[in-house]
């Protein structure tokens, strides 16, 4: 439950649609500017593209969870044990990663490899 | 000795609020609430387990279906508009993410009225959610013929001329690069992949090539992940209609409790909109 009027948490919810409505906007232009839809022939590379959209969704999911699921509102005990596990997929991440480009490299090393692609009947 | 302690037990036992004995929150959130934080924990890992086999899979192989050519038509029969229409599919979850905020604050404020005209807009929307997948899917199965285990989107590894068009986008002679996406058509019933002469240096230079699939995991993975994520949306919008009702035949204004349910409920369909955020990045975006 949160100690704020009906009015002011109104106000809050409007103004965090909006935020999240115009990052939603932002990041598919900015995908289809970097991959090159919008100018003709201007492309911005797959890591600065890719890395601002991970960022901005990460903002997305923090408006989502603090304000709308009201997590900026509970008590520090439920937040942290909410939120402590999630940071073990950070390893996860970055070791499946690291994980799938080694599949990617032992598969290209095999010598008569056996077709990526399913054969065309 | 022996009767002081037991005084002394007795005494942390009242101090303690009685702890063992209900009635006190922890957390001040009550059970329900507090469960269902720890189910969405649980399944917030179930999800992230599937998008991290997705980029797992996605990293291993050599080239991956592009996604605004992969999702670029749009009902009506319009072709080639990357992202567009998962854009309105985005759109209507996030709109009925706030139509459920709207419905929570009316609970807090006891209004009956409230609460079900903001629950029937987010069921509303949940539901339009369904049918844009619906046409999603069937778009990619019936006329795409994308399976799960079959994925007719390719890309090309060289650059070459067409020897042949394939009645849609390609005609005889249009030229390509690597790294550009096909979709293979059927021809009657058949797969029918386009043979293309290889025009960019090395020692096919000059060879005949034709479209292969793509990789083949695309297919089970989209399927299953934005199959898994329909899922939680369809179960939504039938405890979204259960509770509505409630809420209307007056069950929840007699606990007197600030619509507690509608609460919950909303908390689970924030989490399926904040799992379609790392989907949308994850399959349309990145």
């Amino acid at each position: 439950m949160s100690s704020l009027s009906y009015d002011q948490s109104k106000t809050i919810a409007n103004k965090t649609i909006g935020i999240l409505a115009f990052i939603t906007v932002f990041e598919v232009l900015f995908a289809l500017l970097g991959k090159g839809y919008l100018i003709e022939g201007f492309h911005i590379s797959g890591w600065i593209t890719g890395g601002a959209m991970m960022v901005l969704s990460i903002v997305k999911a923090y408006l989502i969870v603090y304000e709308f699921m009201h997590m900026k509102y509970e008590v520090p005990g439920l937040v942290k044990t909410v939120l402590l596990p999630t940071l073990l997929l950070v390893w996860a991440i970055i070791a499946f990663m690291a994980e799938g480009k080694y599949w990617g490299t032992s598969r290209s090393n095999v010598k008569n490899p056996v077709s990526q692609v399913e054969s065309v009947k | 000795m022996a009767s002081d302690t037991l005084a002394h037990d007795h005494h942390t036992d009242t101090h303690a609020g009685g702890s063992w004995k209900g009635g006190s929150e922890p957390f001040k959130a009550s059970y329900g609430k507090l469960m269902m934080w720890y189910f969405l924990l649980s399944d917030a890992f179930t999800f992230s387990g599937f998008l991290i086999a997705y980029g797992a899979l996605r990293f291993s192989m050599p080239s991956w279906p592009v996604p605004d050519f992969v999702f670029s038509t749009f009902p009506g029969g319009f072709h080639h508009l990357p992202l567009l229409f998962v854009t309105v599919m985005t759109f209507i979850l996030l709109a009925s993410s706030y139509t459920m905020v709207r419905a929570v604050q009316e609970g807090h404020r006891e209004n009956k009225r409230g609460v079900v005209v903001w629950m029937m807009w987010t069921i509303l929307g949940g539901a339009a959610f369904l049918g844009c997948q619906a046409w999603e899917w069937n778009t990619l199965m019936g006329k795409e013929h994308m399976t799960v285990t079959t994925n007719p989107f390719g890309s090309h590894t060289v650059s070459g001329t067409y020897l042949e068009g394939d009645g849609h986008d390609i005609k005889e002679g249009d030229t390509f690069e690597a790294g550009d996406s096909y979709l293979m058509h059927k021809h009657d019933g058949e797969w029918a992949p386009l043979k293309y002469t290889i025009t960019s240096e090395g020692p096919n230079k000059g060879k005949e090539g034709k479209q292969t699939f793509g990789p083949k995991a695309f297919g089970a993975l989209f399927f299953f992940i934005t199959g898994f994520h329909g899922f939680h949306v369809l179960s939504g919008v039938a405890f979204l209609l259960i509770i509505c009702l409630n809420s209307a035949t007056g069950l929840y204004a007699k606990r007197r409790n600030g619509y507690e349910m509608v609460e919950k409920i909303g908390l689970y369909w924030h989490f399926v909109d904040l799992v379609w955020v790392f989907v949308f990045l994850f399959f349309y975006l990145l």
